[in-house]
């Protein structure tokens, strides 16, 4: 049975889908005003604030803990910087009790949920009190309680999972949605249009963000895909679609409110594509200068997202110069004094190489284990990190 | 007790799940109103509704990658893969995803509730793409369990531990077996214990061990081999990860003897495992070599399949090789 109900023609006709140009919605300028004929989103100052404070944390966050890569500290890192609009902006427009299932750079979406600053330091030195255990590479974060699901490095393989959480939401009905996080470069995975397809298919309450920061680690998007971005591959999915200025935090805001309301009260998935920039490098092991010019990044630090609210706010009298100054020495000082703690604390303890493989250690599993710590006991100067673990048990 | 066929008790297994916890889903390609293209999903869809038990798109990485997500969140999915040769798009997620779940996150999440079926091996002139058995793949990934039957009776038992088991599972289901094993099937919910191997016969000359279709051959082997006054022990593997080395190497210490069979090919083999952990394990007791009876090293063949699978009489020549020695 087909289900096209297309008119018939009696010649080749071929169609591009020039039709389907998708707009861009904006509401506030670089100066923090309004464009003339857009009308802010209904956001109270508190929530305004909560926003603001999450973008600010992420931004100091991004700054020192780069720059503690830098000095040896730290073994990997990756920046949110020039996104944080995009990524917060639309976190906050969920209910908390919504999933996350993120890429890896929409740690303000964590920092905006209430994780801490400890918290975010325990897991990038994976130390004895990282809910990982250690396992993962820095900014794999993950938080039951804030139902953020942790980060997996394998490129959108979150976006169909995202697809199944929320279709058993759905049938849990509690009202609650998935959004899921993922690059342009992301959206050339299989994973993505399987995702896409099967959540229009069966109706499910998820929003795909697609943050489209114009770089995968060197390739532009222009060489990612022919198209006008990623947007227009809802239609081909049947699938409601918006394209948002990703550093415009009020457009981020009500664009996924809006597409909040679809997924929860009309079960229909929706495709955000938040155009932005990576002002960073992909992470500190790239370096852009050899793909793309400091002119071109120039031109986007000019639209920076942080400053464009903290404008906005000043507008509305919700934040000051003092108010600034403030926050940014409190992070600063925050972050420092959380970075030496966390890196002082022990590693996790041994057992944690063996655990979790499945519910229970199985008895191959805990042989091997037994015969490391074996051999651990009798080269305890080679393994510092669990000679003295290895020194108890079997 | 009911007479069933596999797939009845496969379907049966199901129903009970669906029943007894709301939360059960399946779901696949052609699974809902039509039942699977092997009927194992028979009626479900008419029973507990679309919600339950529904099509999805033709595409394994999706499906499989939708299950992960029901999964975390609280729902025990059994996803089907129309045949285990389609499985490998769906790879990715289930060894980067579905099997390391919990450990990455430190036991804050896990897709334990996660069963993946799908039915696997030759004998149905299936050719390249309808024959495999990819069990050996997934065998070498920690943070899965992986589970054969080898008749109704076992088929509905395993697949209910595997569905109720707190760890992500592949069931991969001797499609040659469907219709043409039958047997006595108990009405109730009952669970056979994962990661514990079964002696279906003892004896004393040589311990024969498969796992799935293969014991059937094993069962055609050991009777021509009896006749010729050798003593066999058999063991079915039924569960390949975590495999149940006690029972195997016990059996090894008393008859001194091992002949491991699959259909899979050769090398790389889940056959060549067993074999090293047993030479190590039972070195001083060994009378002859471990052997291995399996397919050939070629993609799986079609009009030659007789000849390249492992059957009863290459399996008989093993056995009366190894004693022989």
């Amino acid at each position: 049975m087909t289900t096209t109900k297309s008119k018939v023609v009696y010649s080749p006709v071929f169609t591009d889908g020039a039709e389907f140009r998708i707009p861009t919605f904006k509401l506030l300028k670089q100066d923090g005003k309004l464009y003339k004929s857009a009308k802010a989103p209904d956001l109270d100052k508190d929530k305004a604030l909560r926003i603001y404070r999450a973008m600010v944390t992420t931004r100091i966050l991004d700054e020192r803990m780069l720059a503690a890569q830098r000095q040896g500290r730290l073994s990997f890192y990756m920046q949110c910087t020039g996104e944080e609009a995009a990524v917060i902006g639309s976190a906050a427009a969920l209910d908390d009790g919504d999933m996350i299932m993120a890429q890896y750079r929409e740690q303000g979406a964590l920092a905006y949920r209430g994780f801490t600053i400890d918290e975010f330091m325990n897991q990038l030195f994976g130390n004895e009190l990282d809910y990982g255990k250690g396992r993962q590479m820095p900014v794999h974060y993950g938080s039951k309680k804030l139902n953020y699901m942790t980060i997996s490095s394998p490129l959108a393989t979150q976006i169909p999972q995202a697809t199944g959480y929320a279709y058993g939401q759905k049938l849990r009905g509690e009202g609650h949605c998935t959004i899921t996080y993922f690059g342009e470069g992301a959206a050339s995975e299989g994973d993505f249009h399987a995702a896409l397809n099967m959540a229009a298919v069966h109706r499910v309450p998820v929003i795909f963000l697609c943050r489209n920061n114009g770089y995968a680690i060197s390739t532009p998007a222009a060489e990612q895909f022919a198209a006008d971005g990623v947007a227009p591959r809802a239609y081909g999915y049947k699938m409601d679609v918006i394209r948002v200025d990703g550093n415009d935090i009020l457009a981020m805001y009500q664009a996924t409110q809006e597409a909040r309301k679809l997924a929860v009260e009309h079960n229909r998935p929706v495709l955000i594509e938040a155009m932005s920039y990576r002002l960073a490098a992909h992470s500190s092991s790239d370096d852009p200068s050899g793909y793309r010019s400091k002119d071109e990044e120039a031109v986007w630090r000019e639209k920076d997202p942080i400053l464009r609210m903290r404008l906005w706010l000043e507008s509305k009298k919700w934040w000051s110069e003092d108010d600034e100054k403030q926050l940014q020495e409190n992070m600063r000082r925050e972050v420092l004094e959380t970075m030496k703690r966390a890196q002082k604390r022990p590693p996790p303890p041994l057992e944690s190489l063996v655990s979790d493989v499945y519910d229970e250690v199985p008895p191959a599993l805990a042989e091997q284990f037994d015969k490391l710590k074996a051999h651990i006991r009798r080269y305890p100067d080679a393994y510092p990190k669990s000679a003295e673990y290895a020194k108890g048990g079997a | 007790m009911t007479k069933m066929n596999m797939l009845q008790a496969i379907n049966n297994a199901l129903d009970t799940a669906m029943a007894e916890d709301e939360r059960v889903l399946c779901f696949g390609e052609d699974v809902g109103v039509f039942g699977g293209v092997f009927r194992a999903t028979s009626n479900l869809q008419q029973k507990y509704g679309k919600a339950r038990c529904f099509n999805t798109p033709l595409v394994e990485q999706g499906i499989i990658g939708f299950a992960n997500g029901l999964a975390a969140q609280g729902s025990v999915p059994v996803a089907e893969i129309q045949f285990a040769d389609y499985i490998f798009p769906a790879f990715d997620q289930i060894v980067n995803e579905s099997a390391k779940f919990r450990y990455r996150s430190g036991n804050l999440f896990d897709v334990g509730g996660l069963t993946i079926r799908a039915p696997y091996g030759g004998g149905i002139a299936g050719g390249l793409y309808h024959s495999q058995s990819p069990e050996a793949y997934f065998a070498h990934t920690p943070g899965l369990k992986i589970v054969v039957p080898r008749n109704p009776h076992q088929a509905k038992g395993l697949l209910l531990a595997a569905i109720h088991d707190p760890n992500p599972t592949l069931f991969f289901e001797p499609k040659r077996l469907y219709r043409a094993s039958v047997g006595e099937v108990p009405d109730e919910d009952y669970r056979l214990p994962l990661g514990e191997a079964e002696v279906t016969k003892e004896g004393t000359d040589v311990t024969i061990l498969g796992w799935g279709a293969q014991m059937e051959v094993i069962d055609q082997a050991v009777e021509r081999a009896e006749k010729d006054g050798i003593s066999c022990e058999v063991i079915d593997l039924r569960t390949i990860l975590p495999w149940d080395v006690e029972t195997v190497a016990n059996s090894v210490f008393k008859t001194g003897r091992l002949v491991v069979t699959h259909e899979a090919p050769l090398t790389g083999g889940f056959a060549g495992e067993i074999a090293a952990t047993i030479q190590e394990r039972c070195f001083l007791y060994l009378e002859s070599p471990i052997a291995r009876v399996t397919g050939m090293d070629t993609p799986f063949p079609l009009v030659l399949e007789k000849e390249h699978l492992p059957n009863h009489l290459k399996v008989y020549e093993a056995i009366r090789a190894s004693v022989e020695f």
